[in-house]
């Protein structure tokens, strides 16, 4: 059951790579949100399940509903509706993305295991993930699309967390979504600012500006 | 290796092959409120193109008259290679699967030589775009068929397929879906159906490989019809044994869930032609690309 969600994080990360719509790519880093919390339900809940439970719940919570409606408020505010421009295409994004996935296997299949009974496809799902946000900031030029990116990236350091630290700190999980809940929040104000001094979100022209 | 058992399933393949077209015109015909054409009507036309004669260019050489033989050749034995599903087919050998793609590639091949030759630029683009979306294709089949040589671990394609019911079984569930998923876009794509290209549209500058057979006619226009059944049948054959992937040991039971199988597919496409549009030229390489990427975590799946 694991293994087929792990297959539907892979298929959104293409999905987003492939998109250039605004509001689909936030849809579907929602979704990657939403299957991210089912994560920890589905695997081995042991005696811990309540703490589980309330991160999945928790994490739906935030990463499902409250960011995508800051993400879509931000959208419509600052009416970047499109990425129209990115420096590398979106059908060519999703080759580097292949290639990533590639790579993603071949590292996690070097990688020694202690303990043989976590599942190894996380490692590789968790590592593309993150190549994707990556790949998404340095290659959009739309600050919003940035932002989609750094949610991206974060799911997939997230991943990592559920699928094999069981026994990380339940407060250090806690912070890390307090982290992204903040940092998208205080984003999409810049967002908001920069469209309203600018006309525009588009990143790369904020290297023209001097004092 | 070759007993005359084995041929039924050839000689039915290629005798019922028109009708899947015909299926495919009848659901699009009566989702679209019409009558439609008669089921039988795809062996009109190939009656009635064989009993006319050819004209051939000036311009043209024997590549333009090769073109249609040979296309259909390279179809009529790659089909002696596909399995009814589980029914094993007339030949089967090790690493067979690579030969059935090449024939096709090869018929493909020719195809675009014989357009090329024409000397039309209607048919020069067509063969261009014809080649693009064969060139993105090639690794996706290649990929779902490595894929399922992982899974099953046999070489040929009979074996593999007679081994599919075992894999449902297995934990390897979530690969079939995409397989299968897969494999339709590719069907639809091979076989140049809606979302890719149109068959039935006659504006020259949108068809794709319809333009490349503009030239031919009479017998010449037979055989590439009849080889555009061929193909349809091939791939719904890979799709089928994929689908209903049923291993009753009695040939007969599983030739006619194969046979059902077959035709279910002819109506899926016959529905998806009716319910969606034409995808933007630009399009048909980035859904080709994300198709790819399908395929790709296929194959890392099964490497696991």
């Amino acid at each position: 059951m694991q293994d087929l969600l792990f297959v539907l994080l892979i298929l959104t990360g293409f999905v987003f790579l492939g998109s250039g719509r605004m509001q689909f790519g936030i849809r579907t880093v929602a979704l990657q949100g939403i299957l991210l919390g089912l994560i920890p339900l589905l695997g081995n809940l042991q005696d811990l399940w309540a703490r589980l439970t309330a991160l999945a719940v928790l994490s739906l919570a935030i990463k499902g509903m409250v960011l995508p409606y800051f993400l879509t408020r931000a959208m419509h505010k600052s009416k970047a509706l499109h990425e129209d421009n990115p420096f590398v295409g979106f059908t060519a994004s999703m080759v580097v993305g292949i290639i990533c996935l590639g790579g993603s296997f071949w590292i996690a299949s070097r990688l020694p295991f202690i303990d043989s009974s976590q599942p190894k496809m996380a490692v590789a799902v968790s590592l593309f993930i993150v190549l994707v946000g990556f790949f998404v900031i340095i290659s959009r030029r739309k600050a919003l699309s940035q932002v989609l990116g750094y949610l991206v990236m974060e799911n997939g350091v997230y991943i990592f967390g559920v699928a094999f630290a069981v026994d990380v700190p339940w407060l250090v999980e806690l912070g890390v979504l307090l982290d992204v809940f903040v940092a998208v929040f205080v984003m999409g104000i810049v967002i908001f600012h920069i469209s309203k001094s600018f006309d525009h979100i588009d990143t790369d022209q904020l290297s023209s500006l001097t004092g | 290796m070759l007993n005359l058992p084995s041929l039924i399933p050839f000689l039915i393949a290629l005798g019922t092959a028109p009708l899947l077209l015909g299926v495919i015109q009848r659901t699009k015909a009566i989702t679209a409120g019409r009558q439609g054409q008669p089921i039988l009507q795809p062996y009109f036309d190939l009656s009635k193109l064989l009993r006319k004669g050819a004209v051939y260019s000036r311009t043209t050489t024997w590549v333009f008259r090769a073109g249609p033989l040979l296309s259909l050749a390279g179809l009529g034995t790659a089909l002696l290679m596909v399995p009814w599903g589980s029914v094993p087919a007339t030949i089967a050998f090790s690493g067979d699967f690579v030969l059935v793609l090449y024939l096709l590639a090869l018929g493909r091949f020719f195809t675009i030589a014989a357009a090329l030759d024409t000397g039309s630029s209607f048919e020069g683009m067509g063969a261009s775009r014809e080649a693009l979306f064969a060139a993105l294709t090639e690794p996706i089949v290649f990929a779902v068929l490595i894929t399922l040589v992982r899974l099953t671990g046999e070489m040929s394609l009979t074996n593999m397929y007679q081994q599919m019911s075992l894999i449902l079984r297995s934990a390897s569930g979530a690969a079939l879906i995409l397989l299968i998923v897969i494999m339709f876009v590719i069907l639809l794509t091979e076989n140049s159906r809606i979302p890719v290209d149109d068959p039935t549209t006659h504006l020259e500058l949108t068809m794709i490989h319809e333009v490349m057979v503009l030239d031919h006619g009479g017998p010449d226009l037979a055989f590439i019809l009849y080889g555009s059944a061929l193909k349809l049948w091939i791939f719904s054959a890979l799709l089928a044994g994929l689908i209903l992937p049923v291993y009753t040991g009695n040939l007969l039971l599983d030739g006619l869930a194969f046979l059902s199988g077959m035709f279910g597919i002819s109506v899926a496409v016959g529905v998806v032609e009716s319910v969606m549009a034409r995808l933007r030229l630009l399009l048909v390489p980035h859904m080709l690309i994300g198709t790819t990427a399908i395929a790709a975590v296929c194959i890392y799946l099964t490497l696991g």
